[in-house]
């Protein structure tokens, strides 16, 4: 009987959604990727929708780890491929919830060009970026994401290159949601994670969050603690500015929020729109120019 | 299946096409490509065949994401395929090994062109067959078939197909330019006369379920995505539950099961063609566009009084070892005509360790060899025989 109770204690809300048989994790204490995963298991048992009907495609890095410890179908493919990976697997089966989470360098690096164009195409999945300003896994080089000046161990004088600013992207590329948030604001993030995923077309949500162990020491940016703190003092949340207003830079805030949040037809009620114009194709009827 | 899938009767139409023909007909209902001459109407082919039967054509921005997408249909529960030639083919190769380590089956097609590099995009090598072996990296083993004409196009893009379901892995369709871009009579039979071999899927309960547990046969009972499996696939090295496992013990129980799959199974994925081989003094081992000229070159030779045979390979990989260490004993020289400078006449010659002599006749590209090479080919190896000739 008592035994029993001890095991009942143990069991956290949350981990019917992971797999406790590869628990521990591999993450670093105080990683935001970890708070990331709250937040998405958060809204997964929030959104109610059957988790048969939910599928996680990773990339790889610290965060295409996510993929493993989901107790969902999940798949955890190669450096930069997760989003065509993503993109078949929701065009073969569309009744799936479809949704990557992967790394800055993983999307952005190595597979930027897959994102134009999913994005583009509004391919119907949702893409969560966590966005450590590096790549953590293989110990902490630039990224396109990393900001200008930053030490990283391949820019050991400070990296010269300017970052993506992935909202600006997203928006041009054609995304219909697009946000940003800080991973510790783990209530706002599920709250878009939501909207993300049940959105039709491609959603993009980024977030910033800390890697103490690879650029937060090389940046002296202090603990876990102090870096998320920082983090939280050096942001500000203005919703629907332009995203071109929201470039990450030295000296100014960074702005999070919802920045886009719009309709228009997705890659497969396309598919569907022209067989029912038998063949009639753009310009004719204007099919693809609706946006 | 809508009869809209299979055209039955007689067609004039190249390759490629019949090779999308012989896709849809078994049953493909995913096709995610890139365009490149000469494997471009295969694309074009399903494109415009695909929507009539409720299946998905995505032109992708690469060949890397074509793969990746192909991937990613196959869990889907689609079969599906993605067709390329040399430089597309180079771009694939790291998803390539992604599909044989997480057992996903899918069809490559490789319409081979002149190589390195941009080559010659509209003429015909042999090139690329040992990259299809080897050109991902890590020890693997792999299926390759090898079309000799736009009818076999059709018939062996279904037994790709059927293998890649049977076997759950990446299956690749070796074809070059001539015969992608020959136009010929191609004949599609009635549907009910056409093997269709589907995936198995798992039927116990998912508490117990072990994903990468196999029995005698080595092949995995795999779910789809959303069949109620909580299933994880990953490219790392993983054990019976799909899960990492970053120990060499993990990876040689993985490893030596994904070998086996293919060694252990070998009779059943090895497919060819014999001529003549019964006493055969010499045999040529042919594939590929080499085949008809190989043929024509035997018959003449023949007509001649030369004891020459022919082996025709319409699998290249794994490759008919037993068969030509067995031929080795019995033959003097094997002649191997091909598009290249030497790929599948290294295997022949590591086959006969010594037993027979081997012969490559060596085609730069941009075109194949007459049958008059051919022949001259043969000759010349009874010459380098001369009186050295034992197996009489
Ligand atoms: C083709 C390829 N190149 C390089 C690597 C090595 N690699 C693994 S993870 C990674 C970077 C990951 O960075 P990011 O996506 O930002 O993820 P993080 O670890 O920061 O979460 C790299 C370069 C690889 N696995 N594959
Ligand atoms: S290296 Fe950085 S990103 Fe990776 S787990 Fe550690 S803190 Fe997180
Ligand atoms: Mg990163």
């Amino acid at each position: 009987m008592k035994q029993k109770a001890k095991v009942e204690t143990h069991r956290h809300p949350k981990d019917e959604l992971l797999r406790e048989a590869r628990m521990p994790h591999i993450w670093c204490p105080g990683c935001g990727i970890g708070s990331a995963v709250s937040a998405a298991i958060t809204t997964l048992k929030k959104m109610g929708t059957d988790y048969d009907r939910l599928a996680i495609v990773s990339g790889i890095g610290c965060t295409g780890r996510v993929a493993g410890y989901l107790n969902l179908d999940s798949f955890h493919t190669t450096h930069g491929r997760a989003i065509p990976f993503a993109t078949g697997l929701k065009l073969a089966k569309p009744e799936l919830n479809v949704f990557v989470f992967s790394g800055d360098g993983d999307l952005f690096s190595i597979g930027g060009n897959h994102f134009m164009h999913a994005a583009r195409r509004n391919i119907d999945i949702t893409i969560f970026c966590v966005n450590n300003m590096n790549y953590g896994m293989t110990g902490g080089q630039v990224s396109a994401n990393t900001p200008t000046g930053a030490i990283t161990t391949t820019t050991p004088n400070g990296n010269t290159e300017i970052p993506l600013n992935l909202p600006s992207v997203a928006a041009a590329c054609g995304a219909v949601y697009v946000a940003r948030w800080l991973s510790v604001d783990v209530r706002r993030l599920a709250q878009s994670f939501h909207e993300a995923l049940i959105k039709p077309g491609f959603s993009f949500v980024e977030v910033i969050a800390p890697c103490p162990t690879a650029f937060g020491r090389r940046n002296r940016l202090g603990s876990a603690l102090e870096m998320t703190k920082l983090y939280n003092k050096n942001s500000v949340i203005r919703n629907g500015v332009h995203p071109d207003e929201t470039v990450i830079e030295e000296g100014k805030k960074m702005v999070l929020g919802k920045f886009v949040d719009i309709q228009r037809p997705t890659f497969l009620e396309g598919l569907s729109t022209v067989s029912q114009l038998k063949g009639t194709m753009w310009p004719q009827k204007k099919v693809a120019s609706n946006s | 299946m809508t009869s809209e899938a299979v055209l039955t009767g007689e067609h004039f139409i190249n390759g490629d096409e019949a090779c999308a023909e012989g896709a849809l007909a078994v049953g493909c209902r995913f096709f995610g490509g890139y365009p490149i001459t000469p494997a471009t109407e295969v694309a074009e082919t399903m494109a415009r065949r695909l929507p009539a039967v409720g299946g998905i054509f995505i032109q992708m921005e690469d060949e890397i994401a074509s793969i990746a997408a192909v991937l990613g249909a196959a869990w889907g529960g689609a079969k599906a395929m993605t067709s390329t030639s040399g430089p597309g083919f180079s771009l694939m190769m790291e998803n390539i090994g992604l599909g044989l380590v997480t057992e996903t089956p899918c069809v490559i097609v490789n319409v081979q062109r002149g190589g390195p590099s941009t080559g010659l995009p509209t003429l015909c090598s042999q090139g690329d067959m040992m990259q299809a072996r080897w050109g991902s990296h890590g020890h693997y083993e792999i299926i390759a078939i090898s079309p000799s004409s736009p009818q076999e196009m059709f018939n062996f893009t279904i037994r790709a197909f059927n293998l890649a379901e049977t076997f759950r892995m990446p299956v690749l369709v070796m074809a070059d330019e001539v015969v992608g871009h020959t136009l010929e009579r191609v004949t599609i039979p009635p549907a009910e006369e056409i093997v269709v071999v589907n995936r198995k899927k798992p039927t116990g309960s998912p508490e117990t379920y072990l994903p990468y547990k196999t029995d005698s046969s080595f092949i995995p009972v795999l779910p789809d995505a959303g069949d109620g499996y909580k299933i994880h696939v990953t490219g790392l090295t993983h054990d019976e539950r799909g899960y990492p496992g970053m120990d060499a013990k993990t990876q040689e129980t993985m490893m030596t099961r994904l070998i086996q799959k293919v060694r252990k199974n070998r009779d059943q994925i090895l497919d060819y063609e014999d001529y003549f081989l019964d006493g055969a003094e010499i045999v040529i081992v042919t594939y590929g566009s080499s085949v008809r000229p190989a043929l024509r070159a035997m018959r003449g030779l023949r007509e001649d009084g030369i004891n020459v045979g022919l082996l025709k390979l319409n699998t290249v990989w794994p490759f008919a070892e037993d068969l030509i260490r067995k031929l080795a004993k019995k033959v003097e020289a094997f002649v191997v005509p091909e598009v290249n400078f030497g790929q599948i006449s290294l295997e022949v010659e590591r086959c006969s360790s010594g037993q027979a002599l081997t012969h490559l006749i060596s085609h730069a590209g941009g075109g194949i060899h007459t049958p008059q090479q051919v022949v001259e080919g043969v000759k010349e190896t009874l010459r380098m025989l001369g009186s050295k000739r034992t197996k009489k």
